[in-house]
């Protein structure tokens, strides 16, 4: 890692920041400057809520992408039920509603002491106070012979986009009675009820187009979440179609033939007509690099101000984070970026602050029309977050009552989308 | 209705007088019989209630299940191969529904 010193800097703080990373919205001089890392929902919604408090913030967002397809409901993409646009979502709400200076660069590195972020084409950004909300990174060699080019063959999508394109086309492609393999991996990952929503909805793509298919889930863990939700859906739905086997039964996935195709096991060899390898994860590539993740691949952070125990000036939101009994999901990012954005407000304008109230609200499919859903609530207890109360969706519940969360669930979407893109 | 999936894993070949690993996994819901529906009607039982492993003639593994058992009941064992021969592998269902498995050992 280069490390930055201030004499690098030298001169650069204040007024050398581009022109053209300033809001539009009329700015004074005793305006303070945030600086968020990352357009993903945790990045988007720490940007929008800042920027329409009341507290007097210049807020700049650094996003490489200019469009956001989210990885919520892209197995619905999957199994041909919603278009790949329906999924993504751009910034010019962000900028021209909300004033935001949304930079299409990549971070490359943040000097905490001169406070400033350098980004990949060499412009400089000077900030009172950062976020940072990079996401995922996947674990290098977790897989044998599962590397960059590799994921071409055997797509994870698990960032949405080109890999989520890439399994679609697979699957469509794939002859009936093909096997679709589906790796997942172990915890903690993005989203943990996805890749059995991923199974699921995989297979009712199949009974309407390749009924003689199977699904085979080749697990890292022993259980899994909603599992009997899952089960039972899977019996009632495609009898015979989805087999998961558990981690010890298989000893876990070692490694991967991308040339046979074929999954490898520590007992058996699996041959697969479409393959979908989801590795183990960690904290983004900045968090990595900026020292802000502890041994477990993870950052540590304090629940209630959202800043990094190793680093305290930076602020950290999203998947990246360890968030006690939160799930990395969208829902959790957006949650923890609303609490960090009001941490930020009433530091930067010297008002009180409160404990924040941290939320999980999520659908997950089982069937186009049949979909389980859990809220839950998180207080921050004892340095870490812990479930305050929780709502979860039973197995003998009626159909009519999972039709009607399916049809909540296209609700939630717009109106969770809205909130975080504007 | 339920379409449980047994597998086993059991190798091809083995020499003679070699203990082998054995695994048997079935996917079964193993309703106990002790929860209600949303209307209110007892859920009756089914579970698997016993698993057997017969070596040619012999059983070598045998083992009776009740309500605790979760979900997906496992089993790993361990044998030793003594000739070649047929591995049979039975799970009963409440009701009397039976699902079987069975794989050719060759001992060298």
């Amino acid at each position: 890692m280069k490390s930055w010193t201030r004499r690098e800097f030298g001169g650069l703080t204040g007024g050398a920041v581009l022109t053209a990373l300033r809001p539009r919205r009329a700015r004074s001089q005793a305006k303070a400057k945030v600086a968020v890392i990352g357009g993903g929902v945790g990045g988007a919604t720490v940007a929008r809520y800042l920027a329409s408090g009341t507290a007097p913030v210049e807020v700049t967002l650094v996003e490489p992408s200019g469009l956001y397809s989210t990885c919520f409901f892209s197995n619905l993409y999957l199994a041909g039920l919603r278009s790949f646009e329906s999924l993504t979502h751009g910034y010019e709400t962000l900028r021209r509603q909300y004033g935001i200076a949304v930079v299409h660069d990549s971070a490359e590195m943040i000097d905490p002491v001169a406070k400033i972020v350098g980004l990949s084409s060499g412009a400089k950004l000077s900030y009172d106070r950062v976020v940072l909300a990079p996401g995922i990174a996947f674990q290098d060699r977790a897989i044998d012979g599962y590397d960059a080019a590799a994921m071409e063959i055997m797509p994870h999508a698990w960032k949405a986009g080109a890999q989520t394109k890439l399994l679609r086309k697979q699957l469509q492609s794939m002859e009936d009675g093909g096997v679709f393999v589906l790796v997942v991996p172990p915890d903690p990952f993005r989203c943990p009820p996805a890749p059995y929503e991923r199974a699921s909805l995989v297979a009712s793509y199949f009974q309407r187009h390749k009924p003689r298919s199977k699904i085979l889930v080749l697990d890292a863990k022993s259980t899994f979440t909603g599992q009997d939700l899952f089960q039972d859906a899977w019996q009632r739905y495609y009898p015979g179609m989805i087999e998961w086997l558990p981690a010890e039964f298989t000893g876990g996935v070692k490694a991967v033939d991308v040339k046979a195709r074929s999954v490898i096991t520590a007992e058996e060899t699996f041959k697969a007509a479409v393959a979908n390898v989801i590795p183990a994860q960690k904290a983004g590539h900045l968090a990595q690099q900026m020292g802000l993740a502890d041994r477990s691949g993870w950052c540590p952070v304090d629940p209630v101000t959202f800043e990094s125990t190793l680093q305290p000036s930076i602020h950290l939101v999203g998947d990246a984070i360890i968030a006690g009994d939160m799930p990395k999901s969208a829902f959790s990012a957006n949650s923890q970026a609303k609490a960090c954005a009001f941490v930020l407000a009433s530091v930067l304008t010297g008002s009180s602050r409160s404990t924040p109230h941290l939320f999980n609200s999520c659908y997950t499919f089982l069937a186009p029309d049949d979909a389980w859903s859990n809220a839950i609530s998180y207080k921050p207890l004892a340095g870490t977050i812990r479930t305050a109360h929780a709502s979860i969706s039973k197995v003998d519940e009626s159909s009519e009552m999972r039709r009607r969360a399916a049809g909540e669930a296209e609700g939630w979407y717009d109106a969770f989308t809205r909130d975080v893109f504007g | 209705m339920s379409t449980p999936t047994p597998r086993v894993q059991v190798p091809r070949t083995a020499v003679k007088g070699e203990i082998i690993k054995i695994k048997a996994l079935i996917e079964h819901k193993m309703e106990t019989g002790l929860r209600r529906d949303s209307s209110g009607e007892v859920i009756p039982r089914k579970i698997i209630n016993q698993f057997v492993c017969r070596y040619g003639d012999e059983v070598v593994f045998s083992v009776d299940l009740n309500e605790a058992v979760a979900a997906n009941p496992y089993f790993e064992f361990y044998l030793r191969a003594t000739t070649s021969g047929r591995l049979d592998f039975v799970w009963k269902e409440d009701g009397g529904r039976v699902f079987a498995l069975k794989h050719d050992l060759l001992v060298g």
